[in-house]
Formats: structure tokens, C-alpha cells, sequence
């Protein structure tokens, strides 16, 4: 163009646009939408495009952490300085009878404490708030059965989700209308990938959990992962404690979130990681090795 | 039953490296357990349970990977034909569409199908994939057959371009690189094609629409009322004059906000907040145009529908039809054909079945401020709502909304010029847009005036006297009553606005 302007948007501001377009939509929609907030990468993001859709005004929905009890105490940290700094509404929810009877992956398997404090959890925190809308921070490119996800993603009055019955999704319209009781989880962030997630939030600066940049931590071996030791934690038979500089590529819970090994203490070294790696970022999550279509099983059931 | 697309799919996104490692080592252990092989490729791809027991791919599945030139989303789409409407879907967003064919069995219904739809949808751009050429000697002459029995249908439908490429996926030949088992075939690879084929994406920079997604407010005491949406096409400025529509309210553009702060310009397709100078009622559903460029405001529309419900299109039945960001009921009135997925031909139909595709005629309880889908594909779209079961039953396309009984919003009338700086994608498109509502119109740019009717101006020395020269042309053909589209790197200057007068001329870009 002769005066100067462009009209070519990079990839992540595409990305961004989408993102925001998703978000504005489900706000003018739903009556009451709600937005997950597990306190990590993707979290951060998809926040920071919540705030940006609405700015110069104030988010107009809250934000939900369902809270397993075991999450890392740094997260607990950042969450409430996050919150603070940005002026956003937060409801913590915990499945308070599983975690105070003790409910623990190492006696009760990952397969049982994923589904009281985290399924069970995530549905009855939804259906207290009453939200007919839930934002999660997943992305098609993180596991097989979220590469067939909708961006509308529709949940009968059980939170359960059928891949075999999903509404067809064209161009940018979609489709939010629901039977009282029924919800939509929506997925702003479905056409990212780890790697644009990254890049964006090197060039936006967004804030994430110090966990995700490599320092010397103490460690031990369990199951081929590198598990972090935490205060409280049992130390099996046969398990020894060592240190070795690790960072997380994802945040769970400290049981069941392995390490890995980088000297990445950067986001330009945690980008450069990550175009040079070769395995996905969920291999170091316990819980989606567990059974065979293990994400696709929690997903029917009413996880994220 | 299969062509072998998870197959391919899992083949590039393998040679491309794209597959980690721990996903390589799953399908590893799966494909010797279970299918008695090293590595099946399409498992890659076929993510649901269900359909690694049955083989087949269910639904769209949307995967991702990039090479240093390009980055992809591959939306992985079913072939069976129950799946049609996943087809539709995966099309509604993509760019480019391959096409794959088994060469042991050329070019079925389906290959048509599939190629009609994309069509449909606006792709313009096709890549066929002459599939396990492994299995027929890697013959030149099965490839040549194939790819004449394509181009005999394909001939038809309004493609820009369409690369035959002889692979087989299996075996990874011509997949990633050029493979010496095909030597009569110089063509580049499957990769090398995708990582270059110029898809200039779907994008109209004319039509200014802002579809108001979401009034931006912070109740009484706080600033102005902000107006949030996507623009679905062209670009805004501060201090333009718009119209808001239904109402035909105007006002100016006072500033146009995101996160970053004002903004001197804005363009399709970003996601902005914009604040007019005046206090006028906008809610959600309305769109900002400019004055000048209004789209039609119709409340009957003629549109290509894919059916996606397992209970038939209802004549009659209202329906919900969703366009922009706006929600109106529709009773569809007309069917005027279905199409033949065997022969493309127009067939006399009643109804709409689950997967099939026709022309249905629609009366709107409200007016909506539609463009035909070849025109602007965000305000020519919409999809059909099931009020009582709340699934999408269908999606529309549309092609004409001068139907009887509406209230037109058009542009004046009168031959004009549209000066287009520097853009000849853009320029081809409004010369396009005149030809289609019949407005008769001349298209000229820099090339073709250096060529005859300016040869003896040589520029930019004689610029001057070449811009007076087109202004006088255009001036002549306007006052016959024909439109001219000039597409040019030079701005007109004082001389070329008094001449051709500047209620007439049109400056874009």
C-alpha cells in the first residue's frame, strides 16, 4: 500500500483476534458464563485475552479454580497475586469431602483422586454456580481425543460429553443454544499450539508460575517421571531423593506432574526448547497414561 | 472402505517430524499389538476409540504442524458419505483442499462430492492426491486417466487451481520429497506444493461490516459506551462517516480501541472496540457500515444449504437462522433443486436429507443485512438452528437476496470510479462485484494503459500527463453510463478528482 498501512495480522495476532472474537460471543450469549482458571500457561493466557476483549472495562464474568488440594504451593501464590494485579473475580471450589476424608493418588490411584477432586469437583462447582457457560484453556493440539473438540463443546445436564454427537461448527458462528440444565464448555484457545501459547506470552509479557523455569529441585524417581518432592509427600520403598535442574511444561498436581530435565531459566530458552523437542508436553502428566483413552474416557465423563 | 487420508495425514505429519516422540512410541506399540505392522500411520489421526476399533475417521479432527515456511492446521475430514456435514465443516475455514484417490479405483462419488462441497464453501484452490500408486505399477497412464476424469467434472466449478501430485502414502513416495519410482513425474512433492501454493486467504479489505458483538459498558458514571466486534471485512478510520443499521442512524467513527491503546486504522479480521462520536442506541446484533457501502437489507434469501440433521429440512417449520451476530427465525418457503453428488446436475426436490445439498429459498420474520457468500463470505453465511432440539441442522450459503417484498438499501445509481491503489486482488473484486448485479463496467490498470492507450506517456516522467489522460477516460465512460475499476500504483492528484468529479470517484486502499 502507497500510504504506509498494512493490512496483514502475524499469526498469534490471528490467533489473538479468534481468541477474543470466542470470548466477546460467549459474554453476549450466555447468561452466565464462568471462566476456568487452573493457574497455569494456558490460564495465564487465556485470561490475559479475557481482559484484553473487555478493556478498557472490567471482565465481565468470574473466574473458577477448582482447587485438587495438592496443587504446588507456588501456584496457590501466583493465583492470588494474579487475581489481585488484574482486579478479576475468583471462586475457588474444592471437593471437600473427598479431600478431608484424604482422598490421595498414591493410596487411591490416579484414576479414583482425579475423578472425586477434579471431575466430581469440576461439576459440582459448576453446577453451584449455576454457569450455563465454561471457558477451559485446552487446545486441540495437546492430546487425540481434543483434536476432535468443538470450540462450542456441548455437555448434557450430566457434564457429559459425546464426541459421536457434536453439533457441527462453521465459519465463526457457533451455536450456544441450550435446555436449562445443559451447559457449553467453550475452548477459546482450541487453534493454539504450545508453541504459539509461548511466543505470545513472550511478546504480551504475561506473568506465568515460576515452576515453569528450570532451577536446581529436589526429585525422585517414580514411574519413568521426574516427580517433585513436596512437603507431606510419602517416599516409597526404594525411592530416593536427588537434585537435578528441572523445569514443568505443564502444572498439576505435585503428585502427578513430572519434571523435565532443561537449562531453560528464559522464555526465549523455553521457545528455543520447544522448537527443538521431540516429545509432547503431556507426556510428563501422570493421569493421561492411566488407562487406554484415558483423556477420552475423563472427557465423557465431564472433565476438560 | 479406506482411501487412506489417515494414512497420508499421519505420513506428513511423521516425515514432516512433526509426531513426538512418546506419540511415535504409543503408535508403535499400538500398530504391533493390534494391527501386526510396524507403524500405521493413520493412528496418528484417528483419535477416538471408537474409531481405532473401526478404522474409519468419525470426525473432524483439526492437527497442526509447521515447517520453516509454512504453518498448517489440517482438519482432517471423514470420506464416508454419513459424514458429509464434517466435510462442510472442515471446509468452512480452510483455504486449499485435498482431495485423495485411491488409484486402484479413480475417481468416485465421493471424489466428487467432496470436490463440489469444497467448491461450495468458496475454496478455490485444490490439490488431488493420486493415492497408492504403489498398487498400480506406479503407471503414468493410471495417473493420467484419473487426473482427465477429475479435470471432466472439475471443469465445471468456479477453481483457481488444482495440482495432481502420483503418491503413495503408504510407502511415503512424493509425500515429503520427490521420489525416483515415478520418474515421469515432474512435479514437486506434496509438501513442497503446500509449503508454496499461493492461497491468498479469503479476505475482502472493500466492504467495510462491523457486526456489534457486545456493548462495552461500564454502567452509569462510567466512560462511553464501546462497541465491540470482529470486522468481518474491509477497514475503518477514525473520523469516517457510518451508518448503523436496522435504525439508518449516522455518525462518525470516533476512535477505534484495543488493548494497545487507539488506533489510526483498523482492518478485517481484527477484534476492536469502537466509539462513535454520538450517543446513538446500538445493541448487539446491529452492524456498522459505512454510508456509502451499505450491504442489502433482505428479508427473503435464496441459499445453498448443506442439511445436517438426521430429520429432514421441514418446509414451512420455523427454523432459527444465525448470521453475523444476529438471531432471526426463518421459514425456509422453496426448494428449487437439490444437487446430484453423482453428476452435479439439479434435481427437483421436496426436501433435504441429512448430507444433502440444495437450493432453498428462506422468508425472515426480521430483515437481515446479507451479502452473497461469493462477495463476503462472513455476511454470506448463516447457520440453521432446530428451535426445539437446539442442534445445527444446517448451513447456508447465500446466493441471491433481491428477493420480492424487500426493502432495498442500494448504492446510488450512476456509473462511477473506483480508483484501487496498489491492490489488484481488491480491484478485481469490486469489478467483479459490478459485473454480477450487471452494472456495465470497464476494468483498466497500469499495465494495460502503458500497453496501448498511454504508451507514448512514459512514467513516471509524464505521470502527470498520463493521470489526466486515465481521468479523462474514466470521466468520458461515466457519462455514458459505465463504471470503471482502475487499479493503479499511483494516487490521482487534484486534476484527476476535478475532472472525473468527486462525488464519482472512489479512492480505495
Amino acid at each position: 500500500m502507497t500510504n504506509g498501512e498494512r493490512y496483514t495480522l502475524t499469526t498469534i495476532q490471528a490467533l489473538e483476534a479468534e481468541s477474543i472474537h470466542i470470548i466477546r460471543e460467549v459474554a453476549a450469549e450466555f447468561e452466565n458464563p464462568v471462566m476456568l482458571y487452573s493457574v497455569g500457561k494456558d490460564s495465564s493466557v487465556m485470561a490475559h485475552l479475557a481482559i484484553k476483549a473487555f478493556y478498557p472495562e472490567k471482565v465481565p464474568f468470574p473466574f473458577l479454580h477448582v482447587d485438587t488440594g495438592y496443587k504446588f504451593p507456588e501456584m496457590y501464590q501466583f493465583r492470588d497475586e494474579f487475581v489481585k494485579r488484574n482486579n478479576l473475580r475468583l471462586v475457588v471450589y474444592r471437593n471437600d469431602d473427598a479431600f478431608l476424608s484424604g482422598v490421595n493418588p498414591v493410596e487411591h490411584g490416579t484414576i479414583r483422586c482425579c475423578a472425586e477432586l477434579k471431575t466430581k469437583a469440576l461439576l459440582d462447582a459448576l453446577t453451584k454456580g449455576g454457569y450455563d457457560a465454561a471457558f477451559g484453556g485446552s487446545r486441540r493440539d495437546e492430546e487425540k481425543s481434543r483434536a476432535k473438540e468443538r470450540i462450542y463443546s456441548f455437555r448434557d445436564q450430566f457434564g457429559q460429553w459425546n464426541p459421536k454427537n457434536q453439533r457441527p461448527e462453521l465459519w465463526e458462528l457457533y451455536n450456544g443454544r441450550i435446555n436449562k440444565g445443559e451447559s457449553i464448555r467453550i475452548f477459546p484457545l482450541s487453534n493454539w499450539t504450545e508453541l504459539d501459547i509461548w511466543t505470545y506470552i513472550h511478546h504480551e509479557n504475561i506473568p506465568v508460575v515460576p515452576l515453569y523455569f528450570s532451577k536446581k529441585r529436589q526429585v525422585i524417581r517414580r514411574g519413568g517421571q521426574i516427580i517433585p518432592v513436596y512437603p507431606g509427600m510419602q517416599i516409597q520403598d526404594g525411592e530416593e531423593i536427588t537434585e537435578c535442574i528441572c523445569r514443568f511444561r505443564t502444572l498439576g498436581c505435585h503428585f502427578c506432574t513430572g519434571a523435565v530435565m532443561s537449562p531453560a531459566v528464559t522464555l526465549p530458552e523455553i521457545i528455543e526448547e520447544i522448537m527443538a523437542v521431540r516429545h509432547s508436553e503431556r507426556i510428563t502428566r501422570v493421569i493421561d497414561h492411566d488407562q487406554d483413552s484415558s483423556m477420552e474416557q475423563k472427557k465423557r465423563e465431564g472433565y476438560f | 472402505m479406506d482411501d487412506g487420508k489417515s494414512t497420508l495425514i499421519g505420513r506428513l505429519l511423521h516425515d514432516s517430524k512433526s509426531v513426538f516422540e512418546d506419540q511415535l512410541e504409543a503408535v508403535r506399540n499400538y500398530s504391533y499389538t493390534n494391527r501386526e505392522v510396524d507403524i500405521d500411520f493413520s493412528l496418528f489421526t484417528d483419535g477416538l476409540k471408537s474409531e481405532r476399533e473401526q478404522g474409519i475417521t468419525i470426525d473432524v479432527a483439526y492437527r497442526y504442524f509447521s515447517t520453516p515456511k509454512r504453518r498448517f492446521i489440517i482438519a482432517d475430514t471423514p470420506g464416508h458419505e454419513q459424514y458429509t456435514r464434517n466435510m462442510a465443516t472442515g471446509c468452512s475455514t480452510s483455504s486449499l483442499s485435498l482431495i485423495l484417490i485411491d488409484s486402484t479405483k479413480g475417481v468416485v462419488t465421493q471424489t466428487r462430492r467432496h470436490t463440489f462441497i469444497s467448491s461450495l464453501l468458496g475454496i478455490k484452490h485444490f490439490v488431488v492426491a493420486i493415492n497408492k500408486m504403489d498398487l498400480t505399477g506406479y503407471s503414468e497412464e493410471v495417473f493420467n486417466t484419473i487426473a482427465d476424469d477429475f479435470r471432466a467434472f472439475s471443469d465445471k466449478l468456479p477453481i483457481e487451481s488444482i495440482q495432481f501430485i502420483p503418491i503413495s502414502a503408504l510407502n511415503g513416495d512424493n509425500v515429503i520429497i520427490r521420489d525416483g519410482k515415478m520418474p515421469w513425474y515432474h512435479g514437486p512433492s506434496l509438501l513442497d506444493y503446500l509449503e508454496t501454493v499461493n492461497i491468498s486467504a479469503w479476505r475482502n479489505l472493500i466492504d467495510f461490516r462491523f457486526p456489534v458483538q457486545y456493548v462495552n459498558w461500564g454502567g452509569k458514571g462510567s466512560g462511553m459506551r464501546g462497541y465491540c466486534g470482529t470486522i468481518v471485512s474491509g477497514i475503518i478510520r477514525p473520523g469516517e462517516m457510518v451508518v448503523v443499521i436496522p435504525s439508518g442512524k449516522e455518525s462518525r467513527v470516533k476512535k477505534i480501541v484495543t488493548y494497545e491503546g487507539e488506533h489510526a486504522y483498523a482492518y478485517a479480521p481484527q477484534a476492536v472496540t469502537i466509539y462513535l462520536e454520538d450517543d446513538i442506541d446500538i445493541s448487539r446484533g446491529d452492524m456498522i457500515v459505512r454510508k456509502k457501502n451499505l450491504p442489502l437489507l433482505t428479508q427473503n434469501v435464496e441459499a445453498n444449504v448443506v442439511w445436517m440433521d438426521s430429520k429432514p429440512l421441514e418446509r414451512g417449520k420455523s427454523y432459527l437462522i444465525k448470521h453475523t451476530t444476529h438471531t432471526v427465525k426463518g421459514v425456509p418457503r422453496d426448494i428449487a433443486y437439490r444437487f446430484d453428488p453423482e453428476d452435479l446436475h439439479r434435481k427437483s426436490a421436496d426436501t433435504l436429507h441429512l448430507n444433502e445439498i440444495g437450493r432453498v429459498t428462506f422468508s425472515l420474520m426480521n430483515p437481515i443485512y446479507a451479502d452473497t457468500y461469493t462477495n463476503n463470505h462472513q455476511t454470506g453465511c448463516f447457520i440453521i438452528i432446530d428451535p426445539v432440539s437446539n442442534l445445527t441442522a444446517g448451513a447456508g450459503m447465500v446466493t441471491r437476496r433481491q428477493c420480492t417484498g424487500d426493502s432495498e438499501v442500494t448504492e446510488p445509481l450512476g456509473a462511477l470510479t473506483y480508483w484501487v491503489l496498489n491492490e489488484p486482488e481488491s480491484a478485481k473484486m469490486v469489478f467483479n462485484k459490478k459485473k454480477e448485479v450487471g452494472i456495465g463496467c470497464i476494468y483498466l490498470d497500469d499495465k494495460l494503459l502503458m500497453a496501448g492507450i498511454c504508451a507514448d506517456l512514459p512514467l513516471p516522467e509524464k505521470k502527470d500527463a498520463w493521470l489526466i489522460r486515465v481521468a479523462h477516460i474514466c470521466n468520458a465512460a461515466n457519462a455514458s453510463g459505465v463504471s470503471v475499476v482502475i487499479e493503479s500504483v499511483y494516487n490521482p492528484n487534484d486534476s484527476v478528482c476535478s475532472i472525473i468529479g468527486e462525488k464519482n470517484l472512489n479512492i480505495i486502499g
